[in-house]
């Protein structure tokens, strides 16, 4: 069991989840984020990032999914019960995969539901002060439908959103999706300097390990439904398999050329 | 040729320019029945903003409403005291909606919503006359069916009234849904439950909530429409009026459904009036269909419809 604290804020143990009562699709997962880290869950199309994120939050059982065994634990309280919006209000808030702004609402209408779980005005004030503070460029969309603003507004506005809930731990599902590498750099130095100034923990699902291992300092590969791998994030980038498999590096860490490309794919077998 | 030209374009308004009066007349009964449909178009609005449920049972919830208050009245209740009631019967039928319909169909197409409405709509229907009788009834709330004359122009006392609630039911409305918190929640919920789901909105409140302001609105249009012509089992037919209305104002937009519902108000009063000698009449039994079709060929959205936002 990886954590370097002995009590972590969030601790998956053993989680099994079943879709429509027969499609197994995560198998003994476990992971923990520590109090204010960030954790990065590294892997594939298909890992199992995005359920393994849903079944924290609550989410997966809009999709019929269900956490059948195992457990999951924020500050020892286990959550994998809960209703999403009780999930919430214990400061755990998702970013989901591909944004989901509400298109109809402006962006400050967005940030604004952000804070549906809280009902005190004026600390809502602050609180979409402080977004605006954090993404400066919503406040000149602050007015616009959030359908027509650009992507990396939009990812903007979902994590200002959920900003807004004030959580403690934020699940953040591919920020980086469909984003230019410079929006994706502005995006994670954000989230970096959130973490740092605000004490949000953040578990990060995403594809770009380059990206996520930089601000995260302990990290997870994911492959088929189960946890593969684990360590620090410096470890981790270090790992042979990891720097061909998902860093796009050759084994002396030069930067991968298409003219040497292998025409067959080496396929890395886990054995756990 | 030309005298079809004539009776068609030329002889219609010539009458109107020749009787002012009566033409403000006319104008005032198409609004009148405008504000109605609007009425009951609002409530399907309401549950289709929230949930993307289309909700065949509105028309009998009017109906249901109405007897319900009816009956209530019949037994003696003071009108204020039924009006109270009648919005708790409302909100428990929301809760019991969410609970035994929308709940354990969560996350099923929308055609199965559909489908459970459509149920939902039998059950009330029958609900409604085992509780209280199917025979027509008087609906009288103490506000005199009279009309004054102003100017020459006769106001009917029980449509301004209704006209008047209306308008201060849309004001209300439209207050909720874009000042409030829960009116913010409901149009996140509408645009994308799974995302208003992730940032903690309960959806189950807001079923309820919609559902219980969808059935208010049902009172207000079942005591308009009793008022006017009975209680009884054609009340829930009006729901067919409200479809045309939803189309021309699209199906998610509150003041939509007050634009549509007069545009066909007034368009089938003055179509029957002027133009109905020319076809034999009955105008006003088509005329909002075809308005309708017209609509959906040039403008599926409706006039005040949320246009699909599409990035490329």
């Amino acid at each position: 069991m990886p954590g370097d604290t002995p009590r972590p804020l969030l601790a998956v143990s053993n989680i099994e989840v079943i879709y429509d009562h027969v499609i197994l699709v995560l198998r003994g997962v476990s992971l923990a984020v520590a109090e204010g880290g960030i954790v990065a869950l590294l892997g594939a199309n298909g890992a199992g990032k995005s359920t393994t994120l849903n079944a924290i939050s609550g989410l997966l059982r809009t999709e019929r999914g269900e956490v059948t065994k195992g457990s999951i634990e924020l500050h020892g309280q286990a959550i994998h019960r809960h209703d999403p919006s009780a999930v919430v209000k214990h400061g755990v808030v998702q970013v989901m995969e591909g944004r989901h702004v509400f298109e109809h609402l402006t962006v400050e209408e967005n940030l604004l539901a952000g804070a549906y779980t809280r009902r005190n005005g004026q600390a809502t004030r602050r609180d979409l002060d402080l977004v605006y503070h954090y993404f400066p460029r919503l406040t000149e969309r602050r007015g616009f439908k959030a359908g027509y603003v650009s992507g990396g507004e939009q990812q903007m506005v979902a994590i200002g959103r959920a900003l807004m809930a004030q959580p403690t731990l934020m699940l953040l599902d591919e920020p980086s999706m469909g984003l230019a590498p410079k929006l994706v750099a502005e995006i994670y130095e954000i989230v970096a300097r959130l973490n740092r100034e605000e004490q949000v923990a953040v578990l990060l699902a995403e594809q770009n390990a380059t990206m996520a291992l930089q601000v995260a300092q302990h990290g997870y590969v994911m492959e088929n439904g189960r946890i593969v791998l684990d360590g620090d994030a410096k470890t981790i980038s270090q790992n042979e398999d990891i720097k061909e498999f998902y860093l796009g590096l050759t084994g002396v860490g030069q930067r991968k050329s298409y003219r040497d490309v292998k025409h067959y794919r080496r396929r890395k077998r886990w054995l756990s | 040729m030309l005298d079809l030209l004539y009776a068609v374009a030329v002889a219609p308004f010539r009458d109107m320019a020749g009787a002012p009066a009566f033409l403000i007349e006319v104008l005032i009964g198409g609004v009148f029945a405008g504000l109605m449909y609007s009425l009951v178009a609002l409530g399907f609005v309401l549950i289709f903003k929230a949930s993307g449920v289309f909700n065949f049972a509105q028309g009998v919830m009017v109906l249901f409403a109405a007897l319900t208050l009816v009956g209530l009245l019949e037994r003696g209740v003071p009108v204020l005291v039924a009006l109270a009631l009648t919005t708790v019967v409302m909100v428990a039928l929301a809760f019991a909606i969410e609970r035994l319909v929308l709940r354990p169909l969560v996350n099923q197409a929308h055609i199965i919503l559909f489908m459970a409405t459509i149920g939902l709509n039998f059950f009330l229907e029958g609900f409604g006359e085992m509780l209280w009788g199917a025979n027509v009834k008087k609906l009288d709330i103490g506000i005199p069916d009279r009309s004054f004359i102003v100017r020459g122009v006769q106001i009917n006392q029980l449509e301004l009234t209704a006209a008047a609630t209306a308008a201060v039911l849309v004001t209300v409305l439209a207050v909720f849904f874009q000042r409030t918190r829960i009116g913010r929640a409901l149009r996140a919920v509408a645009d994308d439950h799974e995302a208003a789901l992730s940032i903690g909105v309960p959806l189950r409140t807001i079923w309820v909530v919609v559902w219980s302001v969808a059935g208010v609105v049902a009172i207000v249009a079942g005591l308009m429409w009793g008022a006017k012509s009975g209680v009884q089992f054609s009340l829930s037919l009006i729901a067919l009026k409200a479809l045309p209305v939803l189309i021309l104002g699209g199906f998610e937009s509150v003041p939509g459904a007050i634009v549509g519902g007069l545009i066909i108000g007034v368009g089938e009063k003055l179509g029957e009036v002027y133009w109905g000698p020319l076809v034999g009449g009955a105008i006003e039994n088509w005329f909002a269909y075809v308005l309708a079709l017209a609509f959906l060929l040039a403008r599926p959205q409706g006039l005040f419809g949320e246009k699909i936002i599409e990035r490329v």
